[in-house]
């Protein structure tokens, strides 16, 4: 179980965020991750080591590869992100509706 | 009114529907005026709006800019590629962040349904992995109200 205070702080970083979800895809390579960024892979592995250390990933020994997945416990924090994706859109659509309530039906002639 | 629903499909899609209570006309209408939108596409309180410029035809570009009114924000550009009033308008995006995202290719519907309107959603990004980091990034937003909650928790 990781920590929830270190595991928060480590999601607070929108790269971190990126690497988690591209983990949920399945195991990487530290190069591989760096791939998408204009980072260094030395600035990846800082990430990394954040991630680590909040346990939100696990790293294996492959040679000197030790490429990187999600820990067990993670998996439920990145099926949160959705929950947070809706919530966010379902402010804006409950928002949207008292809009609509207070649209007044145009005829389309009177449209502009 | 049913609820949001939000499920990804496939490698690069992700679908979004709502029902709203009011005519494909309105709900377009609330979908592409700046003046309408600016009343409501805001994120969690405390955010607003405060450029919303958009070209309404083919071809045309468009510009949303948000603030959280402390100095934080983020600004979206795009291009309309379809717009059929009052059922269809076809877009991609992308978010500046302040490097661009990957194009989000967007197809919204908008369908009578009884005396509403059914919304539907459908987005395409490149590749697996930009819709993944599309739905890391694309919490941002509500990153700040979900700390709010787990204080509240704690």
């Amino acid at each position: 179980m990781p920590n929830l205070d270190a595991a928060f702080s480590a999601m607070a970083d929108p790269t971190r965020r990126a690497i988690l979800a591209r983990l949920a895809l399945g195991e990487a390579t530290v190069m591989e991750l760096a791939e998408p960024y204009e980072m260094t892979q030395p600035a990846i592995s800082r990430h990394l080591k954040v991630l680590e250390g909040a346990g939100l990933i696990v790293r294996r020994a492959e040679g000197t590869k030790r490429p990187c997945r999600l820990a067990p416990s993670a998996i439920s924090e990145i099926d949160q992100w959705l929950d947070v994706l809706r919530q966010a859109l379902s402010k804006n659509y409950d928002r949207l509706d008292d809009v609509l309530a207070g649209m007044k039906p145009k005829k389309r002639k009177a449209r502009r | 009114m049913s609820k949001l629903t939000l499920k990804t499909e496939g490698d690069r899609h992700v679908v979004v529907t709502r029902r709203f209570a009011a005519s494909p006309e309105a709900v377009f209408r609330a979908h592409t005026e700046p003046k309408v939108i600016q009343k409501w596409m805001l994120g969690p309180d405390g955010w607003s709006m405060p450029v919303c410029v958009n070209d309404l035809r083919p071809g045309g570009k468009f510009r949303y800019e948000w603030s959280d009114g402390k100095g934080k924000g983020f600004h979206i550009t795009g291009e309309f590629l379809e717009l059929t009033p009052f059922s269809r308008i076809v877009h991609v995006e992308r978010m500046h962040l302040p490097d661009p995202t990957p194009d989000n290719h967007i197809v919204t519907t908008f369908e009578k349904e009884g005396s509403g309107t059914l919304m539907t959603m459908r987005m395409t990004l490149p590749d697996a992995a930009s819709r993944a980091a599309m739905l890391a990034t694309g919490m941002e937003h509500g990153m700040e109200a979900s700390y709010v909650r787990l204080e509240s928790l704690a």
